[in-house]
């Protein structure tokens, strides 16, 4: 039991701390077991044979270097849709945010909700098989479309939220001093937005690279991909040391991309200047409750963890 | 659009199979996530820490992933099922929908003041009643819109089923937009329109619930 008070349990006494130790105790040993007894499952069907070979030694006249080559490739392509999907994503997200704020016509307002609401209501899937079917486009922009797509829409929500959560006084501020609507909105309230809305938007971010796994379906040579081809290659036996290898890649890129989310969060708030000070009284009053509702209600922003 | 109503049974067919898709993985993905999150604020230390490996892992796992270990790789160690389609799919929903249920239910029970549980016990109640009567009341308040667009993503994720051999909407899409090509567009918002009648209640739903739940705290 850790130190920090919990709302579930009162400070333990010396019965609960004895309990604790042996249920420590029990559980350890359990978990202990299972994980041996699957292991030795594993071993009793031949797991831990020479098929392990295919990452060193690979059969077929094959090289390491030709694997781990193609997998490396299919990293490469993993990552290339999401470098060219997320940065068209987030202007495309940035421009309907600030059309949002800024149009006055129930139209403009209107329509664009509707789009956005559409966009985010649908599989990504979906939108892959529009654009490789309909419009027969390769399947590198099937996925950056599906991807563009899904979070463009996302990511105008999460901006219009951070925008809806600024103080009203940076506004008539920026008014005041004889800027413009636009300008205002680019100049003073985007950049502030931006900064409450950091961590939603990078947690978004690992979304839309986990959703480039997407592509393994619409047949785009991403490292899914590149695991089974390599499978059928060499033949059934091989593709479990394949698939873990791409497994702990896909897990180990994700766990990283979060961590970076979370140090980000943790300098932001250490950081002085930052969305501090701008009406006096308490930083962002109506700015942290509306942050802190839409991360209750939708999940995201809690430390850049990627949201289903 | 012709071929959309021709073709209707087809899509009936496909969006039978995504309701019941995200039905039954959605009613196990509530108690396996109930479970897990039993676990990561149980005062156990190995299932604090179990709990907490298994969503970190899962959440930053590819869905595609997921159902690739349950179709391709699952057989090769020894557990297969008695046919493709549905229940692999339903497996990797479930495992992958459970991790964000827990984490829901997590951020509902931390959302309850400490003052609320020290309240309950210093008037005398006892450990069931304070957590059935103060602490799980006002945490199911919290829980309770995040679980429903975990819900609503589970809907939109069933499509991913559509490339491991199970029948359902973007199956049929796919079929309908090969064969008749030049219908593309009717048949996409055909299928979308399928999509919103289970999407948007549940939407609704969602927000009825944060309304009357809604308060001061």
């Amino acid at each position: 039991m850790s130190a920090e008070a919990s709302v579930l349990y009162d400070a333990p006494g010396p019965r609960a701390k004895r309990l604790d130790a042996i249920l420590n105790v029990v559980f350890t040993a359990v978990f202990i077991a299972i994980a041996a007894w699957i292991i030795y499952a594993w071993y009793e069907r031949g797991i831990f044979d020479d098929r392990w070979e295919v990452l060193w030694d690979p059969p077929k006249n094959q090289t390491a270097g030709d694997v781990w080559m193609s997998l490396a490739r299919g990293v490469g392509n993993t990552l290339k849709a999401a470098a060219i999907a997320a940065p068209i994503a987030l202007a495309i997200g940035a421009t309907v945010a600030i059309v949002r704020r800024g149009a006055r016509r129930r139209l403009v307002t209107g329509s664009s909700a509707v789009v956005t609401e559409l966009a985010r209501g649908l599989p990504v899937l979906m939108l892959m098989f529009l654009a490789k079917l309909f419009f027969g486009w390769s399947p590198l922009w099937s996925v950056v479309f599906g991807l563009v797509v899904y979070n463009a829409a996302v990511v105008a929500e999460i901006l219009r939220a951070g925008l809806a959560a600024l103080p009203k006084g940076q506004r008539e501020a920026g008014l005041s001093i004889g800027l413009s609507m636009m300008r205002t909105t680019l100049l003073i309230e985007l950049p502030q937005a931006v900064r409450i809305m950091l961590p939603a938007l990078i947690s978004q971010m690992v979304v839309l690279l986990k959703d480039t796994a997407l592509g393994y379906i619409v047949a785009y040579d991403e490292l899914l991909r590149v695991v089974k081809l390599n499978r059928d290659f060499f033949g059934d036996r091989y593709l479990i040391p394949l698939f873990l290898v791409g497994a702990l890649t896909y897990i180990l890129i994700n766990v990283a991309v979060s961590r970076l989310a979370v140090w980000l969060e943790g300098r932001m708030r250490r950081s002085p200047g930052a969305a501090k000070k701008n009406d006096g009284g308490d930083p962002m009053p109506e700015g942290g409750a509306e942050a802190a509702r839409y991360t209750a209600n939708t999940g995201r922003g809690t430390g850049g963890v990627p949201g289903p | 659009m012709d071929t959309f109503i021709e073709e209707f049974g087809a899509v009936w067919g496909g969006f039978l199979g995504t309701v019941s898709l995200t039905a039954v993985s959605g009613v196990l993905a509530l108690i396996l996530g109930t479970v897990l999150a039993t676990m990561r604020v149980s005062p156990v230390g190995p299932l604090r820490t179990f709990g907490t490996l298994y969503v970190e892992v899962v959440r930053n796992t590819p869905l595609t992933l997921m159902f690739f270990f349950w179709v391709f790789v699952a057989p090769s160690i020894g557990l297969l099922f008695p046919s493709l389609g549905f229940w692999p799919a339903v497996t990797a929903l479930t495992l992958y929908t459970s991790s964000f249920v827990c984490e829901a239910l997590r951020s509902g029970v931390n959302s309850v003041g400490i003052g609320q549980a020290e309240a309950a016990r210093s008037i005398g109640l006892t450990f069931g009643q304070s957590l059935s009567q103060v602490v799980l009341p006002q945490a199911w308040r919290t829980a309770i819109p995040p679980l429903i667009s975990v819900l609503i993503a589970l809907t939109k994720n069933t499509s991913v089923a559509a490339g491991f051999a199970y029948v359902e909407l973007v199956t049929v899409q796919r079929t309908l937009m090969t064969s008749n090509p030049t219908d593309g567009l009717w048949i996409f918002f055909g299928i979308a329109l399928m999509y919103l009648i289970i999407t948007i209640p549940l939407g609704v739903l969602a927000g009825q619930v944060e309304r009357k739940v809604a308060f001061a705290r």
